[in-house]
């Protein structure tokens, strides 16, 4: 990702913010500009819940590049506690922990470190839930 | 320094990554003689500072109830910055939601710079300057491989929000001290990866002396004494250290127990008062006096007196205590660990 590109989304990739449909109330993430449901582009930002379940999940052995360092890592399909669905990376479990429908929330990780004088990306990874 | 107006902290949370490395897997791996603590956190590859600081200061923003739109500063004290130049506050900041109209700024002293910070938010918030103040002790320390240091430096960190009455407090600050002079005990210079530290001199001419003095400045100021307090934190580089601190100035292991986590996690340098006075308040009651001193290398101490509030009893079980973070564990041996603190050249 361009150092503009990850400015630009940011605030959204920090704190989970997607796309809420004015139209439909259909809401998304990552934000597309357009509606998914309904097509529609009359979009407003929301905050989306930080705790969900794992509704399927699978491991990367081979990632692409920029990602090595991190292999093998867990990809998870979490649906969030207000419906929403959020491709993400799952940390701080072994593969042979995750189970479907187990309870996991946000959390801050880097996603991506531009070599040793580039940028370091942040954003959201699921991990399973701490109470 | 008495505080005015009944500042008092508003909200804490704590972060410490899972991995652990046994001091026995360092000893295998380099001899030695003995291992000073059970075992260390370690972050993950994905982890660092600004991480950890961000985990901690979320559970603090929703502990304390507040709109982090409110806070008027976030300032991090670590000795491990991810970036040279570029502030780790401004990511804390933006991932909290408390941006733009917010001081956000790292604070540098070994390992009090996180305990440096709480000072500075004390004074912002009972001059009125702004309504809610944070300051984040975290760090993601290391060793040079075999030395003494790496059996302990370790990783986590806790962060505290300031305010002033009338706003809900858990715990008042009755004053703080500020103890420091120029020792040369422990250093490290620019692009060099590892700390160094004049043995002798970490001891009584370092630790021992501020942290002492500092505890019994401010308990002289107070007219307080330990009989007092019913808690007592000091800065765990080890385990002997804080002990032989609390003895001297008269505490009970009984004071001590609840803070002290350095045998299971390591010192997290900046986080090391910050987490051992969030364990503290996790088991603390109403009225329970808490005393909490740091120590910060090249050296100085802060201390602080604090008074726990009515509103602790429902606020600390309201993220989690540091006990869970301290039991959420996956030991890694030395190869791993040494992939994991980019000590294997590719
Ligand atoms: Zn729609």
């Amino acid at each position: 990702m361009s150092v503009p590109r990850y400015w630009r989304e940011t605030k959204y990739r920090y704190r989970l913010i997607g796309q809420m449909c004015a139209q439909c109330g259909n809401a998304g993430f990552p934000r597309s500009g357009v509606c998914s449901a309904c097509g529609s582009v009359d979009l407003e930002e929301v905050k989306l819940a930080e705790t969900g379940h794992v509704v399927t999940w699978t491991v990367v052995r081979n990632p692409p590049a920029g990602y090595m360092e991190y292999a093998p890592y867990l990809v998870a399909l979490v649906e969030l506690d207000d419906g929403v669905r959020v491709l993400s990376q799952l940390v701080d479990i072994e593969p042979i922990k995750v189970k479907t429908g187990m309870r996991v929330e946000a959390a801050f990780r880097r996603v991506k470190v531009d070599g040793g004088s580039g940028i370091i990306e942040y954003g959201y990874k699921f991990r399973p839930l701490i109470e | 320094m008495k505080t005015v107006g009944g500042v008092g902290i508003v909200g804490y949370g704590a972060y410490i990554p899972m991995n652990r490395l046994r001091a026995s897997e360092v000893k295998r791996v380099w001899g030695g003689s003995g291992t000073p603590i059970e075992e260390k956190s370690v972050i993950a590859m994905d982890e660092d500072t600004i991480t950890i600081a961000v985990e901690c200061a979320r559970y603090a923003v929703r502990r304390a109830g507040i709109d982090p739109q409110e806070i008027g500063a976030v300032y991090v004290g670590t000795e491990s910055k991810p970036y040279a130049v570029k502030p780790s506050g401004t990511v804390v900041a933006e991932a909290i939601g408390a941006t733009p109209h917010v001081m956000a700024a790292d604070y540098e002293f070994a390992c009090k710079a996180g305990t440096e910070a709480f000072q500075t938010c004390i004074g912002l918030v009972s001059s009125g300057m702004m309504r809610y103040a944070m300051a984040i002790g975290a760090d993601t320390a290391q060793g040079r491989p075999g030395d003494a240091l790496e059996y302990t430096a370790s990783c986590g960190g806790a962060a505290y929000i300031f305010g002033k009455k009338p706003a809900r407090t858990l715990a008042e600050v009755e004053g703080s001290c500020s103890y420091v002079t120029d020792t040369p005990d422990f250093w490290r210079r620019e692009h060099e990866m590892y700390p160094r530290h004049g043995n002798r001199f970490t001891g009584e001419p370092a630790y021992f002396k501020h942290v002492i003095g500092a505890a019994k400045e401010l308990m002289g100021e107070l007219g307080t004494e330990a009989g007092d307090y019913k808690y007592a934190v000091f800065h765990q580089p080890n385990v002997k250290f804080p002990i032989k601190a609390a003895q001297t100035l008269g505490f009970s292991m009984d004071a001590i127990k609840p803070g002290l986590i350095v045998p299971f996690v390591g010192n997290t340098y900046s986080g090391s008062t910050p987490l051992g006075l969030a364990a503290t308040l996790d088991v603390a009651d109403p009225g329970d006096r808490i005393l909490a001193v740091s120590y910060g290398s090249g050296a100085g101490s802060d201390a602080f007196s604090l008074t726990v509030q009515d509103a602790i009893t429902n606020d600390r079980r309201l993220e989690p205590a540091v006990s869970r973070f301290v039991d959420r564990k996956r030991y890694i041996d030395y190869s791993v660990y040494s992939k994991l603190r980019g000590k294997i050249i590719k």
